[in-house]
């Protein structure tokens, strides 16, 4: 079984979030990167099919040699390779075919990617390989298991969960609960050692549409200070969410 | 020319975010001259709709949509967009929505804006705002193809009323076996809690509330107000709530109108997880938890004392509004 794990180099969760440029661009001054969460839980899932039922993991990325040192952290884990798509990832789509050509060209049985990044956080890339390819997807994954080529998984959905069941190749949208937090696994230093000598391939990209691009961010307005009210005087907390807020 | 939105319906009734896409889809109708048509599976009477700007419905029914299928459903919006010869496909931001808006879009070969946040900033070129660094920030995205589909963010836009005098239409997409690659076996749902997508208000707790036995008068508390339970990573990192509850930046977003923490520190992560709603009240003990820099209201005390209290004066306020 060949599994892909689609990998995002974001800001770390407690990043401080400012722009540059006339505010057209990111600030990458001072910010630690990582990878994506959600691919973390994936990834972490693929090391566990690879233990258990032999599977081989490669780890993919679009991005500039910066991201890198997030692909060797997805090594020292456990993947068994790397390949680094040399091109900028702005646009979605463009993303989704650097990754769908990959994916035809390496017969993966299994992609899994998180169901969405942390930076732009627009959700949209496991779905249009998909698209794409006209692969099986399963989007917002909480499990999976596979027997033969047939897979079983869990995802959430508003107000609850469900199950389902679909053949390979199979895209996965994956997020948290398709492994737990307290599974993830953490680079030991034999890793370390071992992902320096890993293949990591550097692929240049394919000509794709570039659909959308990002014109300008704005950060959210300064809030007024919170209003704090006694607690002896908890009336005057419902009476503002009613005649203030209006919310209640 | 039209714009087409997928009204998203459950058990024959059209869901909130249905009538708030409804709404914005009216507004950016008039921007571009233009009128609003609806697709809707199994979703019997139709004519709410009418009420909030809709002109036309493309009603589909079929027994084998009975259960979602998202690329069964993305086939059914995809056709229903050719044939409305839709330059702007619009969705919500629910699981399910988002789970189709990108099949959707790379058969349109559409260009797509999730998370948006308003209207759009500009029509020509095609500009819209989103969130974007877990609601962090903004981002202003522009849209370069023919057809663009866009995912209205929850609670983003609000639902008004604007009637039209609708006109129905059976519709009949063609739906093949490759679109039911993947098949649902069982659908377990939390019964008689509202949900975090459905809610209106959400109370959330964490540590402070020392253990999982001590939620009772979280959910207590919910229960008068109608809404729905969340919590801390923490808390489902501990296992007492279950991680489906979990609230933050790798947990569920949250954009209610009230959102009620109660014992959380509010850590940056969830802070970006739950930005997107309107009115936030934090109740801690520690007047210095960051919590309160970004809360509207706020009490300081002890959640053993206060939380009790509210259920009391809530539940006072509600028998005297009926």
């Amino acid at each position: 079984m060949k599994i892909l794990v689609c990998i995002s180099h974001v800001p770390d969760t407690t990043s401080k979030i400012n722009f540059t440029n006339g505010d057209a661009e990111f600030d990458t001054n001072g910010v630690q990167y990582v990878i994506n969460p959600n691919d973390e839980f994936g990834l972490t899932r693929a090391i566990w099919f690879q233990e258990q039922q032999g599977a081989t993991v490669t780890v993919v990325n679009v991005g500039g040699p910066d991201t890198e040192s997030t692909l060797r952290k997805a090594l020292a884990i456990g993947a068994n390779e790397a390949i680094r798509i040399n091109a900028n990832p702005t646009d979605g789509f463009f993303v989704a075919k650097q990754l769908a050509e990959v994916i035809k060209n390496g017969g993966y049985d299994i992609v899994i990617a998180g169901k969405e990044s942390l930076d732009y956080n627009g959700g949209m890339v496991p779905g249009m390989i998909a698209g794409i390819l006209g692969y099986n997807f399963l989007n917002s994954c909480t499990g999976i298991t596979v027997e033969g080529t047939n897979v079983t998984a869990v995802r959430e959905i508003d107000g609850g969960k469900e199950t389902v069941s679909s053949s390979l190749p199979i895209i996965i949208g994956g997020q948290k609960g398709i492994v737990e937090e307290k599974d993830l696994r953490i680079p030991n230093m034999r890793g370390i050692m071992t992902a320096r000598t890993k293949v990591l391939t550097i692929l240049e990209p394919v000509d794709a549409a570039i659909n959308t691009k990002a014109v300008k961010f704005e950060k959210p307005a300064p809030k007024s200070a919170v209003k704090l009210i006694s607690a002896d005087n908890l009336d005057e907390l419902i009476n503002l969410l009613h005649n203030e807020a209006k919310v209640i | 020319m039209s714009i087409l939105i997928y009204a998203e319906s459950a058990e024959g009734k059209f869901k909130k975010v249905a009538l708030e896409l409804a709404s914005y889809a009216k507004k950016v109708a008039e921007s571009l001259g233009t009128t609003v048509t609806a697709v809707t599976v199994n979703a019997g009477d139709v004519s709410e709709l009418s009420k909030y700007g809709v002109d036309k419905v493309l009603k589909v029914n079929n027994d084998k949509l009975a259960g979602f299928t998202a690329k069964a459903y993305a086939d059914v919006i995809k056709q229903a967009a050719q044939k409305e010869e839709a330059k702007v496909v619009l969705l919500s931001s629910t699981t399910d929505s988002i789970y189709l808006a990108s099949l959707v879009a790379v058969a349109l070969e559409a260009g797509y804006a999730s998370n948006v946040v308003g209207l759009p900033v500009s029509t020509s070129p095609f500009q819209v705002k989103r969130t974007a660094f877990s609601n962090k920030a903004f981002n202003i995205t522009e849209i370069n193809t023919d057809v663009k589909v866009l995912a209205l963010a929850k609670n983003s836009y609000g639902i008004f009323e604007n009637t039209s005098s609708l006109t129905t239409e059976d519709f009949n997409p063609t739906i093949g076996d490759a679109d039911f690659g993947v098949k649902v076996v069982s659908v377990e749902k939390v019964s008689g809690k509202v949900s975090i997508a459905d809610a209106d208000i959400v109370v959330s707790a964490g540590r402070g509330l020392k253990g999982p036995e001590n939620w009772g008068m979280i959910e207590e508390l919910a229960s008068v107000l109608g809404a729905a339970t969340a919590c801390s990573k923490p808390v489902s990192d501990l296992g007492w709530r279950t991680h489906g509850e979990h609230v933050g930046q790798t947990g569920k977003p949250v954009a209610t109108n009230l959102y009620i923490a109660v014992g959380i520190s509010g850590a940056i992560q969830h802070i970006a997880g739950i930005n997107s709603s309107k009115v936030k009240v934090v109740i801690n003990s520690d007047p210095e938890a960051p919590f309160f820099k970004v809360a509207d209201y706020g009490v300081v005390g002890d959640a053993f004392e206060i939380v009790p209290q509210l259920i009391q004066k809530f539940k006072a306020f509600k028998e005297q509004q009926s």
